[in-house]
Protein backbone atom coordinates (compact mmCIF):
# COMPACT_ATOMS: atom_id res chain seq x y z
CA UNK A 1 0.00 0.00 0.00
CA UNK A 2 2.59 2.30 1.03
CA UNK A 3 4.80 1.72 -2.35
CA UNK A 4 2.55 3.76 -4.69
CA UNK A 5 2.08 6.73 -2.92
CA UNK A 6 5.25 8.89 -5.25
CA UNK A 7 2.82 8.59 -8.34
CA UNK A 8 -0.55 10.09 -6.76
CA UNK A 9 0.34 14.15 -6.67
CA UNK A 10 -2.94 14.81 -7.91
CA UNK A 11 -5.51 16.64 -5.47
CA UNK A 12 -9.69 15.51 -6.16
CA UNK A 13 -12.31 17.43 -4.25
CA UNK A 14 -15.94 17.02 -4.15
CA UNK A 15 -17.73 20.59 -3.52
CA UNK A 16 -20.19 22.83 -4.22
CA UNK A 17 -19.62 25.09 -6.62
CA UNK A 18 -18.04 27.98 -4.89
CA UNK A 19 -15.36 25.44 -3.28
CA UNK A 20 -14.82 24.16 -6.30
CA UNK A 21 -14.27 27.11 -8.00
CA UNK A 22 -12.08 28.81 -6.06
CA UNK A 23 -9.85 25.55 -5.52
CA UNK A 24 -9.96 24.98 -9.18
CA UNK A 25 -8.41 29.08 -9.50
CA UNK A 26 -5.60 27.73 -7.37
CA UNK A 27 -4.94 25.20 -9.94
CA UNK A 28 -5.57 21.80 -8.87
CA UNK A 29 -7.53 20.98 -11.74
CA UNK A 30 -7.06 18.16 -13.96
CA UNK A 31 -8.45 16.49 -17.00
CA UNK A 32 -6.64 13.29 -18.02
CA UNK A 33 -6.41 11.36 -20.89
CA UNK A 34 -9.98 9.78 -20.63
CA UNK A 35 -11.04 12.90 -20.05
CA UNK A 36 -12.24 11.98 -16.16
CA UNK A 37 -12.03 14.98 -14.29
CA UNK A 38 -10.75 15.40 -10.62
CA UNK A 39 -13.57 17.21 -9.29
CA UNK A 40 -17.37 17.09 -9.08
CA UNK A 41 -19.09 19.95 -8.30
CA UNK A 42 -22.27 18.92 -6.27
CA UNK A 43 -25.89 20.95 -6.01
CA UNK A 44 -28.85 20.08 -4.69
CA UNK A 45 -29.77 18.34 -7.45
CA UNK A 46 -27.13 15.90 -7.08
CA UNK A 47 -28.34 12.31 -6.69
CA UNK A 48 -26.58 10.53 -3.65
CA UNK A 49 -25.70 7.74 -5.42
CA UNK A 50 -23.49 10.03 -7.74
CA UNK A 51 -21.62 11.56 -5.15
CA UNK A 52 -20.74 7.79 -4.17
CA UNK A 53 -19.96 6.99 -7.27
CA UNK A 54 -17.22 9.77 -7.12
CA UNK A 55 -15.73 9.11 -3.59
CA UNK A 56 -15.28 5.44 -4.66
CA UNK A 57 -13.88 6.15 -7.69
CA UNK A 58 -11.97 8.84 -6.56
CA UNK A 59 -10.28 6.74 -3.73
CA UNK A 60 -9.69 4.05 -5.96
CA UNK A 61 -7.97 6.04 -8.49
CA UNK A 62 -3.84 5.77 -8.10
CA UNK A 63 -3.16 9.32 -8.84
CA UNK A 64 -4.85 10.92 -6.16
CA UNK A 65 -3.42 11.81 -3.19
CA UNK A 66 -5.41 13.91 -1.51
CA UNK A 67 -9.11 14.02 -1.79
CA UNK A 68 -11.09 16.99 -0.50
CA UNK A 69 -14.93 16.88 0.05
CA UNK A 70 -17.33 19.23 1.78
CA UNK A 71 -18.15 18.30 4.92
CA UNK A 72 -21.86 18.59 4.29
CA UNK A 73 -21.41 16.82 1.25
CA UNK A 74 -19.63 14.21 3.48
CA UNK A 75 -22.53 14.15 5.94
CA UNK A 76 -24.91 12.29 2.99
CA UNK A 77 -22.57 9.63 2.80
CA UNK A 78 -20.98 9.64 6.24
CA UNK A 79 -21.03 5.95 6.09
CA UNK A 80 -19.03 5.64 3.04
CA UNK A 81 -16.56 8.18 4.50
CA UNK A 82 -16.67 6.73 7.88
CA UNK A 83 -15.71 3.31 6.52
CA UNK A 84 -13.09 4.36 4.23
CA UNK A 85 -9.92 3.59 6.59
CA UNK A 86 -7.29 3.43 4.31
CA UNK A 87 -4.05 6.20 4.00
CA UNK A 88 -4.06 6.97 0.54
CA UNK A 89 -5.62 8.61 -0.86
CA UNK A 90 -6.23 10.86 2.58
CA UNK A 91 -9.48 11.90 2.79
CA UNK A 92 -9.74 15.71 4.37
CA UNK A 93 -13.38 17.12 5.47
CA UNK A 94 -13.43 20.84 4.60
CA UNK A 95 -15.39 23.27 5.11
CA UNK A 96 -17.68 25.07 2.61
CA UNK A 97 -19.16 28.85 2.67
CA UNK A 98 -22.16 27.91 3.80
CA UNK A 99 -21.93 25.50 6.27
CA UNK A 100 -19.65 26.52 8.87
CA UNK A 101 -16.75 23.66 10.27
CA UNK A 102 -18.20 21.09 12.83
CA UNK A 103 -15.20 18.97 14.48
CA UNK A 104 -17.61 17.04 16.09
CA UNK A 105 -18.68 15.73 12.50
CA UNK A 106 -15.11 14.64 11.01
CA UNK A 107 -14.40 11.03 10.53
CA UNK A 108 -10.78 11.56 11.55
CA UNK A 109 -11.51 13.77 14.85
CA UNK A 110 -14.26 11.50 15.96
CA UNK A 111 -11.60 8.78 15.74
CA UNK A 112 -9.05 10.94 17.24
CA UNK A 113 -11.55 11.43 20.30
CA UNK A 114 -12.20 7.88 20.45
CA UNK A 115 -8.51 7.36 20.98
CA UNK A 116 -8.26 9.74 23.41
CA UNK A 117 -11.54 9.16 25.49
CA UNK A 118 -10.15 5.51 26.22
CA UNK A 119 -6.06 6.39 26.40
CA UNK B 1 1.87 -29.53 36.24
CA UNK B 2 3.76 -29.36 33.28
CA UNK B 3 0.66 -30.89 31.50
CA UNK B 4 -1.60 -27.92 31.73
CA UNK B 5 -1.29 -25.64 29.06
CA UNK B 6 -0.49 -25.23 25.68
CA UNK B 7 2.65 -26.03 24.22
CA UNK B 8 5.55 -26.53 21.46
CA UNK B 9 5.38 -30.30 19.92
CA UNK B 10 8.64 -31.37 21.21
CA UNK B 11 10.83 -34.68 22.17
CA UNK B 12 12.14 -34.30 25.62
CA UNK B 13 15.75 -33.77 25.37
CA UNK B 14 18.24 -32.18 26.31
CA UNK B 15 18.98 -30.36 23.35
CA UNK B 16 15.78 -29.72 22.97
CA UNK B 17 15.65 -27.66 25.89
CA UNK B 18 18.89 -25.78 25.06
CA UNK B 19 16.78 -24.77 22.04
CA UNK B 20 13.58 -23.62 24.03
CA UNK B 21 15.62 -21.51 26.14
CA UNK B 22 17.46 -20.05 23.49
CA UNK B 23 13.86 -19.24 22.29
CA UNK B 24 12.54 -18.11 25.06
CA UNK B 25 15.67 -15.92 25.47
CA UNK B 26 14.96 -14.57 22.16
CA UNK B 27 10.84 -13.73 22.48
CA UNK B 28 11.65 -12.31 25.49
CA UNK B 29 14.43 -9.94 24.10
CA UNK B 30 11.85 -9.03 20.67
CA UNK B 31 8.86 -8.57 23.48
CA UNK B 32 11.31 -5.46 25.05
CA UNK B 33 11.71 -4.31 21.29
CA UNK B 34 8.75 -4.27 20.13
CA UNK B 35 7.36 -2.60 23.77
CA UNK B 36 9.79 0.12 22.82
CA UNK B 37 8.90 0.46 19.05
CA UNK B 38 5.42 0.60 20.52
CA UNK B 39 6.22 3.30 23.00
CA UNK B 40 8.16 5.18 20.66
CA UNK B 41 5.34 5.08 18.12
CA UNK B 42 2.57 5.83 20.43
CA UNK B 43 4.69 9.14 21.52
CA UNK B 44 4.65 10.26 18.25
CA UNK B 45 1.18 9.30 17.52
CA UNK B 46 0.34 11.54 20.44
CA UNK B 47 2.37 14.37 19.42
CA UNK B 48 0.62 13.71 15.84
CA UNK B 49 -2.76 13.90 17.29
CA UNK B 50 -2.10 17.15 19.13
CA UNK B 51 -0.82 18.41 15.45
CA UNK B 52 -4.32 17.06 13.78
CA UNK B 53 -6.80 18.77 15.76
CA UNK B 54 -4.77 22.20 15.54
CA UNK B 55 -4.56 21.84 12.13
CA UNK B 56 -8.28 21.24 11.76
CA UNK B 57 -9.54 24.35 13.54
CA UNK B 58 -7.03 26.09 11.86
CA UNK B 59 -8.63 24.96 8.35
CA UNK B 60 -11.92 26.16 9.49
CA UNK B 61 -10.29 29.59 9.61
CA UNK B 62 -8.51 29.45 6.50
CA UNK B 63 -11.48 28.03 3.96
CA UNK B 64 -13.69 30.59 6.12
CA UNK B 65 -11.52 33.46 4.62
CA UNK B 66 -11.32 31.77 1.43
CA UNK B 67 -14.66 31.83 1.20
CA UNK B 68 -14.91 35.43 1.51
CA UNK B 69 -12.52 36.31 -1.08
CA UNK B 70 -14.47 33.91 -3.65
CA UNK B 71 -17.38 36.13 -2.68
CA UNK B 72 -15.07 39.44 -3.18
CA UNK B 73 -14.63 37.98 -6.68
CA UNK B 74 -18.23 37.01 -7.48
CA UNK B 75 -19.09 40.60 -6.13
CA UNK B 76 -16.62 42.12 -8.71
CA UNK B 77 -16.91 39.76 -11.62
CA UNK B 78 -19.85 38.04 -11.53
CA UNK B 79 -20.22 34.37 -12.26
CA UNK B 80 -16.98 32.54 -13.32
CA UNK B 81 -17.35 28.83 -12.09
CA UNK B 82 -18.62 28.11 -15.21
CA UNK B 83 -15.72 29.55 -17.10
CA UNK B 84 -13.28 27.82 -14.48
CA UNK B 85 -14.26 24.93 -14.72
CA UNK B 86 -14.15 24.38 -18.53
CA UNK B 87 -10.72 25.89 -18.81
CA UNK B 88 -9.48 23.89 -16.06
CA UNK B 89 -7.02 21.43 -18.22
CA UNK B 90 -3.72 19.93 -16.36
CA UNK B 91 -2.92 20.72 -12.65
CA UNK B 92 -0.60 23.49 -12.20
CA UNK B 93 -1.16 22.72 -8.43
CA UNK B 94 0.43 19.32 -7.60
CA UNK B 95 1.93 17.27 -4.05
CA UNK B 96 4.67 15.82 -3.83
CA UNK B 97 5.19 12.75 -1.74
CA UNK B 98 7.85 12.96 0.73
CA UNK B 99 9.19 9.84 3.16
CA UNK B 100 9.87 9.90 6.57
CA UNK B 101 11.00 7.16 8.78
CA UNK B 102 10.04 6.93 12.26
CA UNK B 103 11.25 3.72 14.03
CA UNK B 104 10.91 1.76 10.63
CA UNK B 105 7.75 3.23 9.72
CA UNK B 106 7.30 4.97 6.86
CA UNK B 107 5.38 8.22 6.95
CA UNK B 108 4.68 10.04 3.62
CA UNK B 109 4.49 13.83 3.79
CA UNK B 110 3.02 15.60 1.04
CA UNK B 111 4.69 18.75 -0.18
CA UNK B 112 3.35 21.36 -2.14
CA UNK B 113 4.33 21.63 -6.09
CA UNK B 114 3.50 24.41 -7.83
CA UNK B 115 4.17 25.03 -11.71
CA UNK B 116 4.01 28.58 -12.96
CA UNK B 117 1.97 29.10 -15.77
CA UNK B 118 -1.97 29.47 -15.10
CA UNK B 119 -4.65 28.43 -17.01
CA UNK B 120 -6.85 31.28 -16.07
CA UNK B 121 -5.10 34.20 -17.46
CA UNK B 122 -8.15 35.74 -19.19
CA UNK B 123 -10.50 35.25 -16.39
CA UNK B 124 -11.56 38.45 -15.04
CA UNK B 125 -9.89 40.37 -17.97
CA UNK B 126 -12.85 42.29 -18.32
CA UNK B 127 -13.26 43.50 -14.50
CA UNK B 128 -12.15 41.73 -11.20
CA UNK B 129 -8.88 40.71 -12.27
CA UNK B 130 -7.46 41.93 -8.81
CA UNK B 131 -10.21 40.21 -6.57
CA UNK B 132 -9.43 37.21 -9.03
CA UNK B 133 -5.80 37.29 -8.21
CA UNK B 134 -6.28 37.69 -4.72
CA UNK B 135 -8.78 34.74 -4.63
CA UNK B 136 -5.87 32.35 -6.22
CA UNK B 137 -3.39 33.64 -4.31
CA UNK B 138 -6.10 32.99 -0.89
CA UNK B 139 -6.38 29.58 -2.15
CA UNK B 140 -3.09 28.49 -2.88
CA UNK B 141 -2.53 29.58 1.00
CA UNK B 142 -5.80 27.11 2.20
CA UNK B 143 -4.60 24.33 0.15
CA UNK B 144 -1.13 24.61 1.58
CA UNK B 145 -2.59 24.19 4.84
CA UNK B 146 -4.78 21.44 3.64
CA UNK B 147 -1.83 19.49 1.98
CA UNK B 148 -0.13 19.69 5.73
CA UNK B 149 -3.26 18.66 7.23
CA UNK B 150 -3.28 15.56 4.55
CA UNK B 151 0.04 14.73 5.41
CA UNK B 152 -1.03 15.09 8.97
CA UNK B 153 -4.04 12.71 8.74
CA UNK B 154 -2.13 9.95 6.27
CA UNK B 155 0.74 9.64 8.99
CA UNK B 156 -2.35 9.38 11.73
CA UNK B 157 -4.01 6.51 9.60
CA UNK B 158 -0.28 4.81 8.64
CA UNK B 159 0.21 4.82 12.29
CA UNK B 160 -2.87 4.13 14.34
CA UNK B 161 -2.41 1.00 11.91
CA UNK B 162 1.15 0.54 12.78
CA UNK B 163 0.32 0.65 16.38
CA UNK B 164 -2.26 -1.49 16.31
CA UNK B 165 -0.27 -4.55 14.52
CA UNK B 166 2.59 -3.82 16.97
CA UNK B 167 0.28 -3.84 19.93
CA UNK B 168 -1.15 -7.10 18.50
CA UNK B 169 2.61 -8.42 18.26
CA UNK B 170 3.20 -7.10 21.63
CA UNK B 171 0.45 -9.08 23.26
CA UNK B 172 0.48 -12.11 21.13
CA UNK B 173 4.56 -12.83 21.94
CA UNK B 174 3.39 -11.69 25.94
CA UNK B 175 0.18 -14.17 26.10
CA UNK B 176 0.97 -16.60 23.78
CA UNK B 177 4.44 -17.55 22.47
CA UNK B 178 6.17 -16.52 26.18
CA UNK B 179 3.55 -18.57 28.06
CA UNK B 180 4.14 -21.93 25.63
CA UNK B 181 8.12 -21.55 25.82
CA UNK B 182 7.53 -21.87 29.18
CA UNK B 183 5.90 -24.38 29.23
CA UNK B 184 7.47 -26.07 27.20
CA UNK B 185 10.72 -25.73 28.86
CA UNK B 186 8.78 -26.67 32.40
CA UNK B 187 7.14 -30.09 30.64
CA UNK B 188 11.26 -30.94 29.14
CA UNK B 189 12.92 -30.53 32.57
CA UNK B 190 10.01 -32.52 34.53
CA UNK B 191 10.50 -35.39 31.33
CA UNK B 192 14.28 -35.12 31.55
CA UNK B 193 14.09 -35.40 35.66
CA UNK B 194 11.58 -38.40 35.27
CA UNK B 195 13.98 -40.07 32.96
CA UNK B 196 17.00 -39.67 35.00
CA UNK B 197 14.77 -41.05 38.33
CA UNK B 198 14.04 -44.22 35.73
CA UNK B 199 17.61 -44.25 34.85
CA UNK B 200 18.57 -44.11 38.67
CA UNK B 201 15.99 -46.70 39.14
CA UNK B 202 17.54 -48.87 36.35
CA UNK B 203 21.06 -48.74 37.52
CA UNK B 204 19.69 -50.18 41.17
CA UNK B 205 17.74 -52.43 39.06
CA UNK B 206 21.29 -53.57 37.31
CA UNK B 207 23.42 -53.36 40.07
CA UNK B 208 20.93 -55.40 42.46
CA UNK B 209 20.89 -58.08 39.52
CA UNK B 210 24.74 -58.18 39.18
CA UNK B 211 25.18 -58.56 42.55
CA UNK B 212 22.23 -61.44 42.61
CA UNK B 213 23.99 -62.62 40.07
CA UNK B 214 27.54 -62.63 41.38
CA UNK B 215 26.21 -63.90 45.05
CA UNK B 216 24.97 -67.19 42.63
CA UNK B 217 28.38 -67.64 40.97
CA UNK B 218 30.04 -67.25 44.14
CA UNK B 219 27.88 -69.81 46.14
CA UNK B 220 27.52 -72.05 42.77
CA UNK B 221 31.52 -71.99 42.46
CA UNK B 222 31.90 -72.49 46.57
CA UNK B 223 30.04 -75.21 46.30
CA UNK B 224 31.80 -76.93 42.92
CA UNK B 225 35.05 -76.06 44.61
CA UNK B 226 33.49 -78.32 47.90
CA UNK B 227 31.88 -81.18 45.59
CA UNK B 228 35.68 -80.93 43.69
CA UNK B 229 37.22 -81.57 47.28
CA UNK B 230 34.81 -83.92 48.28
CA UNK B 231 35.30 -85.74 44.91
CA UNK B 232 38.96 -86.08 45.72
CA UNK B 233 38.88 -87.21 48.85
CA UNK B 234 36.38 -89.75 47.33
CA UNK B 235 38.29 -90.72 44.72
CA UNK B 236 41.26 -91.15 46.81
CA UNK B 237 39.67 -93.03 49.54
CA UNK B 238 38.02 -95.13 46.83
CA UNK B 239 41.63 -95.64 45.21
CA UNK B 240 42.84 -96.44 48.90
CA UNK B 241 40.86 -99.10 49.59
CA UNK B 242 40.78 -100.17 46.02
CA UNK B 243 44.24 -100.75 46.57
CA UNK B 244 44.08 -102.18 49.62
CA UNK B 245 41.61 -105.02 48.36
CA UNK B 246 42.42 -105.66 45.20
CA UNK B 247 46.55 -105.53 45.10
CA UNK B 248 48.89 -108.08 46.48
CA UNK B 249 51.67 -107.10 48.56
CA UNK B 250 54.44 -108.73 48.07
CA UNK B 251 55.77 -107.96 51.61
CA UNK B 252 52.38 -110.16 52.92
CA UNK B 253 53.71 -113.45 54.11
CA UNK B 254 50.60 -115.08 55.08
Amino acid sequence: MTTSFKDRNLLAVIGDEDSITGLLLAGIGHINEHQKKNFLVVDAKTQVSAIEAAFNEFTQRKDIAILLINQHIAEKIRLTVDKYQQAFPAVLEIPSKDHPYDPSKDSVLKRVQKLFGDA
Amino acid sequence: MSGTGARENVFATRMALTNTKLRLKGAQTGHSLLAKKRDALTTRFRAILKKVDEAKRKMGKVMQLASFSMAEVTYATGDISYLVQEQAKQATFRVKAKQENVSGVVLPAFEVERTAGSDFNLTGLGRGGQQVLRAKEVYAKAIETLVELASLQTAFTILDEVIRATNRRVNAIEHIVIPRLDNTIRYIMSELDEMDREEFFRLKKVQGKKKRDTAARDAEQAEREQAVDEDQLLAALDKGTGDLLSTKDDDVIF
